[in-house]
């Protein structure tokens, strides 16, 4: 190989004139954890009500959401995304999608994937929570049912409570996997970590260091999001409940 | 006891296992014949690399017929030929491998491809990393904008959303004048060419900044020609050169003897007419009309191999 290796490459000015190459990648972190974590929590509602809807009484309510998992689950990311941005404001009304259109370019970037990123991933969260919800005793159910609750109340006191601890370890991954996704943002022009890696490589063409480092920032994150949610898992563990105690 | 296979026992032999590859890659350096670098592996295993493009229009793209076909690939098919002619190979098989922007210099630089000839500007950034050939193109950035927009110049970009490829010599001039100005212009980055128009196209952004020809190409390939048009002046020339490995002397010779070889007998000026002013077989048929540049003609009377 015919690589000349540059180590101090962080340290040294952009040929842009804006600041150090090693600035690039703070500022694509800085969008990857805002993102990433934004979607997860809007993720982490969206699904458990779209889980929970899968598994309720009423038609309606098991017909919507099946079909909302169904679409964004089966389809690939990167297609949602192009349709969120290039497709959607132009069949939204004239005024409506210029506005759309005209409005900060990173912050139309930002909501954009933001919208795309929550729906697919809340998309996959809402086949966990089910799962949960599914691996709970319908007797249980029942029986919460025959004391006088309603399915609310079967529900809040009941069956979620066990359902939602049982799906944590299931969930860890959909997390990880939340900030490995947001990496889609480049391909309509958000800059996030990923991102400005590529744009590093290419401005001081030195693809290596760049890459290297950005894999190791990516490590880094999905490290820490896995130590988070095993302690997570210890505090919220029903001893008896899942294999191990 | 047995050990059993864990991530340090697996992290232990992947690192051996590295070690030995290292090792054997220096024995058989230590033993390599007079012909070296690239020739020689043309030589010793009958195949060449050579990198293409999907759609840089009309350096390098697939034509209507699926084939590869574009000014840039044919200039690598010659050099290909005299490759054959030098090393007196019976056959020579050419491996043709689609790179990206961000692709290309990585895979030239760990010796996957040999040779990459496309829309690729020499500067001293790269040349850390890869070597260019004699100059074979030279083009400046330019906007392209709609014509009812009123933007005739640069200056005409304050406070506008302008859009711009992602990681080219383009976005780097952009940011730099930006910077400089502080026009406040709001840079939409684009993943590749077509990206570029689309943001155009579809009004997200006032203008388009890249290098001329390529827009001249995107303005032959429009849904309709007539409403687009290309302005301002540009702010700094750029080269483009066949980029090879970093100092592999005996392979950039041929590659140079090649193009000014061609330049010098008006096999150049041919493959110029053929791509630049006659139509091409993309879409039907398009010509991208781009009569040689005073900048052209004067690399064709002397031809060099520095970035500008």
């Amino acid at each position: 190989m015919h690589y000349t290796w540059d180590w101090l490459i962080f340290f040294k000015p952009s040929v842009t004139g804006e600041g150090m190459y090693g600035l690039m990648l703070l500022r694509g972190l800085l969008w990857t954890v805002v993102l990433s974590l934004l979607a997860w929590t809007l993720a982490l509602g969206i699904g458990l009500f779209a889980g929970v809807a899968r598994t309720l009484p009423s038609r309606t309510a098991r017909y919507l959401s099946t079909v909302y998992i169904h679409c964004f689950r089966n389809t690939p990311l990167l297609v949602q995304l192009f349709l969120w941005y290039f497709v959607v404001p132009e069949l939204l009304p004239v005024e409506w999608g210029n506005a759309l259109k005209q409005m900060n370019p990173t912050t139309n970037q930002f909501l954009t994937v933001l919208v795309g990123l929550t729906l697919y991933t809340a998309a996959k969260a809402a086949e966990q929570v089910r799962a949960g919800i599914e691996s709970v005793p319908r007797s249980q159910k029942q029986a919460a049912m025959a004391l006088g609750l309603g399915t609310a109340a079967a529900y809040r006191h009941v069956v979620l409570p066990q359902a939602l601890r049982t799906v944590i370890p299931p969930l860890t991954s959909d997390f990880l996997n939340v900030f490995k996704n947001s990496a889609v943002a480049l391909t309509i022009g958000l800059m996030e970590l990923t991102g400005q890696t590529r744009q590093f490589s290419e401005f001081s063409a030195h693809p290596f260091e760049a890459f290297i480092a950005s894999t190791l920032i990516y490590v880094a994150i999905t490290y820490g999001v896995i130590v988070l949610m095993r302690h997570v898992e210890r505090r919220t563990r029903v001893p008896g409940l899942l294999g191990a105690a | 006891m047995t050990l059993k296979p864990t991530f340090h026992t697996a992290l232990i032999r992947s690192f051996l296992a590295v070690t030995g590859l290292a090792l054997c890659a220096g024995v058989a350096a230590q033993t390599a014949p007079p012909l070296e670098g690239t020739l020689k592996k043309i030589k010793d295993t009958g195949t060449i690399t050579v990198a293409t493009r999907g759609a840089s229009i009309p350096f390098n793209y697939l034509d209507d017929n699926n084939k590869q076909a574009g000014f840039a690939w044919e200039i690598a098919q010659r050099v290909v030929d005299q490759a054959k002619k030098d090393l007196k190979l019976a056959k020579l098989d050419v491996k043709a491998l689609e790179v990206t922007p961000q692709t290309r210099i990585p895979l030239v630089a760990n010796q996957t491809v040999d040779l990459e000839c496309s829309s690729t500007t020499n500067n001293a950034e790269r040349q850390n990393q890869v070597s260019f050939s004699t100059t074979f193109f030279v083009v400046g950035a330019r906007l392209l904008v709609r014509k009812n927009s009123g933007i005739k110049h640069w200056s005409d970009l304050v406070g506008k959303n302008v859009v711009v490829s992602a990681g080219t010599t383009a976005e780097r001039m952009l940011r730099q004048l930006n910077e400089k100005n502080k026009w406040g212009i709001n840079i939409i980055l684009a993943k590749d060419i077509n990206e570029n128009f689309l943001t155009v196209e579809t009004g997200r952004a006032v203008a388009a900044t890249q290098d001329d020809i390529i827009l001249f190409s995107n303005i032959a390939r429009a849904r309709n020609p007539a409403d687009w048009e290309v302005v301002g002046v540009p702010q700094q020339k750029e080269a483009y050169g066949c980029m090879l490995r970093k100092g592999d002397v005996a392979f950039k010779k041929l590659v140079d003897g090649v193009i000014t070889g061609m330049m010098r007998s008006g096999e150049f000026a041919s493959l110029y007419e053929k791509y630049f002013l006659k139509p091409i077989a993309v879409k039907g048929s398009v010509t991208v009309n781009f009569p040689m540049s005073p900048d052209m003609q004067e690399l064709l009377r002397h031809p060099n191999d520095q970035p500008l």
